[in-house]
C-alpha cells in the first residue's frame, strides 16, 4: 500500500523518508537554513501533496458508484461507507460499466456514448478521457492490464486501447458481411492476452487473440443462434456463455476445445411458450456461476434457470417475481440475489442455493437497477435509482448495515476487487 | 414575473388546441417524461440516440406515420425486442409521446 502510495504521490520520498535533493532544491530555492528543518516529513508531505492527499489512502476497498443522469461517478470506501469525491465530466452514463487496473489504482468507465474515461481512485481525478465511438456497451481488460477493449453499438465492433495511454492499438469491424457490421456485445477477457466477444446482428462469437497487438488473431464462430444480448465469462476463464434473444438457450463455447464449436445449452426450453414482455434486457456476469452451478435469467418467462454446469443440462427452473436481470450469487455461493426489470423493479429476491429456491424478498425502494457485493460477500450495496440512494445490505441478517448513501439516480455500482476477477 | 405570465398563457394556449386530444395532465406527464428516459431509455438510449434499440430523434421518426409509432408503442413489434406498452399508458397518451418524441 505505501509503495502505492510513494509511486503516485510525485512526492517521491526515498524509503527512509526523506526527501531527495531535487525536491529540497525545490522546497528551498534559496537554501533551506533558517527554513522548516528537513527532519519534519509530515509537514513536509502535506506541503508537497499538489493533490491533496493528507493521508494514505489503500484502493483496495474502494469503489464507484455511476450517476447515470449527472455525467458523474462517485467514489466511495467500502469499508467506511462513505463518499470520497466526485468525479465529473463522464459524459452519457445512461449505459455504463467499469473495469480496473490489476494496482487497483484506476477505473476504466465505459460510457453509453462511447466515452472511455480513465478515473486515478488514488488522486480523485480525471486522468485521461477519450471519446472512441458514438455508441458503445461495455469494455474488459486484458490478462496482463496493458489493453482496454471496448464494445461498440456503433459502427459496430471492437476497439482496444494502451491502458495507460489511451492510445489506440487495434480496431476490429464487427462486419459480418460486405458492409454489414454488427453490434457487439459481451465482450469479456480470456486466459492468453485474449478477448471473447458476440455479434447481436449476426449470430456470431468471435475470440480476438492479442498477444502480438500488432497483429490481432481472429477465430469466428458462426451460426450461434439469433440475437446473442449479453454473454459471460466462467471464473476459471473457461467457458464463455453468451444468451440469446431471439432463440431459446444459451450458446457455449469452451475455450479448452474451441475445435468442437459452440454448442446450445438448453435448445429446446420454452420454444413453444409464449413469451411474456422483456422490458429490460437482462444481463449476464460471471457472478452467475455459483460452484457447480450456473443460474440465468430466463428471456420472456419469469424464472431464473438452474443449469448443471457438469452436462449442460437444466436442474430446476425456479420461479421468480418479474423478468430477471441481474442473477448474481454471492461470492460464497450460498445465496443468489435477482433484481428485476420493470414493473417489479422495487423488488428483489433472494434464492438459498442449498434449497434452490427463494427465500426472501426486499423491497428496498424505488427502482433497483444494480447491486455489487463486497469481495467475501457480508454486505451487498444496492442501487436505487428512484429514491436517489445506495443502500447496504448484510446479506446473513437482510438488515441495513449502513445508512443509506446519497447518489443522483445511481445505476451502476463497481467494486475495485473486480480488478483480479476473469471475465470482469 | 412578466416571463411566467407570458408562458403561463402560452401553455393555456397549448392546451386549447390539443382540447379535443386529451392531453395527460401535468402529473401524468411528468410520469411519461421519466418513464421515456428511464424505461425508453434502457434500449433506446437516455437521450434517445440509440442502444440495442434504434434512435427515436426527429428525423430519424420524420418519414413515419404517426399510426405506426402509436400502434408499435402500444402493442410492440415482435420477433424484436420492442414490447408492447399498453399495460401502463393508453393510446391518448401515446399519441402525446409520439408528439413528444417528434419535437425534441
Ligand atoms: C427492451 C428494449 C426496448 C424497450 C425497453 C423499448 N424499446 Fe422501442 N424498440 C426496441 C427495438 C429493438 C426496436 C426496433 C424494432 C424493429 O426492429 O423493428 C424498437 C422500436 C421502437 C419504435 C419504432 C422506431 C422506428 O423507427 O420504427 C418506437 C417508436 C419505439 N421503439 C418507442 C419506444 C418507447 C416510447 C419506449 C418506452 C415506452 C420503448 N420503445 C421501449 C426496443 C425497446
Amino acid at each position: 500500500m505505501n509503495k502505492l502510495l510513494l509511486a503516485s504521490n510525485n512526492v517521491g520520498w526515498a524509503d527512509d523518508r526523506k526527501p531527495n535533493k531535487l525536491m529540497l532544491k525545490m522546497l528551498y530555492p534559496l537554501g533551506h537554513k533558517g527554513f522548516l528543518s528537513s527532519a519534519q516529513p509530515t509537514i513536509l508531505a502535506l506541503m508537497l501533496s499538489f493533490n491533496v492527499l493528507a493521508e494514505p489512502r489503500a484502493t483496495g476497498d474502494l469503489g464507484l458508484i455511476i450517476e447515470r443522469e449527472d455525467s458523474t461517478a462517485l467514489i466511495i470506501n467500502t469499508t467506511e461507507h462513505k463518499q470520497l469525491a466526485k468525479i465529473t465530466g463522464l459524459g452519457d452514463l445512461s449505459h455504463a460499466t467499469v473495469v480496473f487496473s490489476r494496482d487497483q489504482r484506476y477505473a476504466y468507465v465505459f460510457g453509453r456514448d462511447g466515452g472511455l474515461s480513465k478515473i486515478d481512485l488514488l488522486q480523485d481525478q480525471l486522468a485521461k478521457r477519450i471519446v472512441q465511438a458514438g455508441n458503445s456497451i461495455g469494455g474488459a481488460i486484458s490478462q496482463d492490464g496493458k489493453l482496454i477493449a471496448v464494445s461498440n453499438y456503433e459502427p459496430g465492433g471492437v476497439k482496444v486501447f494502451a491502458a495507460d495511454t489511451l492510445e489506440l492499438v487495434a480496431d476490429i469491424p464487427a462486419e459480418y458481411a460486405p458492409g454489414k457490421r454488427s453490434k457487439v456485445v459481451g465482450l469479456v477477457d480470456a486466459p492468453g492476452q485474449k478477448f471473447v466477444f458476440s455479434l447481436f446482428d449476426a449470430g456470431e462469437i468471435w475470440t480476438l487473440d492479442m498477444k502480438n497487438p500488432q497483429k490481432p488473431a481472429i477465430a469466428k464462430f458462426k451460426n450461434i443462434g439469433k440475437e446473442p444480448y449479453d454473454a459471460l465469462m466462467s471464473p476459471e476463464g473457461r467457458f464463455y456463455i453468451a444468451g440469446l434473444f431471439g432463440e431459446s438457450g444459451l450458446a457455449l463455447l469452451d475455450l479448452w476445445d474451441t475445435a468442437a464449436g459452440v454448442k446450445r445449452i438448453l435448445p429446446t426450453y420454452g420454444k413453444d411458450d409464449d413469451k411474456l414482455p422483456v422490458y429490460k434486457m437482462p444481463h449476464l456476469e460471471g457472478w452467475a456461476m455459483a460452484g457447480d452451478l450456473l443460474f440465468a435469467p430466463a428471456i420472456g418467462k419469469h424464472e431464473v434457470l438452474v443449469i448443471n454446469k457438469r452436462d449442460w443440462t437444466l436442474l430446476k427452473a425456479i420461479p421468480v417475481l418479474g423478468q430477471p436481470v441481474f442473477v448474481m450469487a454471492r461470492p460464497d455461493a450460498r445465496q443468489v440475489w435477482v433484481n428485476f426489470a420493470m414493473p417489479d423493479n422495487n423488488h428483489l429476491q433472494i434464492i438459498d442455493v442449498k434449497d434452490l429456491a427463494v427465500t426472501n424478498m426486499l423491497t428496498p425502494g424505488k427502482a433497483v437497477l444494480h447491486m455489487e457485493f463486497t469481495p467475501r460477500g457480508e454486505q451487498v450495496w444496492v442501487a436505487l435509482r428512484d429514491d436517489n440512494q445506495v443502500v447496504v445490505y448484510d446479506t446473513a441478517t437482510l438488515q441495513e448495515a449502513a445508512p443509506r448513501l446519497a447518489a443522483q439516480h445511481p445505476n451502476g455500482i463497481f467494486f475495485s476487487s473486480r480488478a483480479h476477477k476473469i471475465g470482469f | 414575473m412578466i416571463k411566467k405570465l407570458l408562458l403561463t398563457g402560452c401553455l393555456i394556449a397549448t392546451s386549447f388546441i390539443h382540447a379535443s386530444q386529451a392531453e395527460p395532465t401535468s402529473a401524468r406527464q411528468t410520469e411519461l417524461h421519466n418513464l421515456l428516459k428511464n424505461d425508453c431509455g434502457a434500449c433506446h438510449g437516455l437521450t434517445l440516440q440509440g442502444g440495442m434499440g434504434p434512435a427515436l430523434l426527429p428525423e430519424k421518426l420524420a418519414g413515419k406515420p404517426d399510426e405506426l409509432l402509436v400502434t408499435t408503442i402500444l402493442e410492440g413489434r415482435k420477433g424484436t425486442a420492442m414490447p408492447p406498452w399498453k399495460p401502463f399508458m393508453n393510446r391518448d397518451e401515446v399519441v402525446w409521446l409520439v408528439g413528444v418524441l417528434r419535437n425534441r
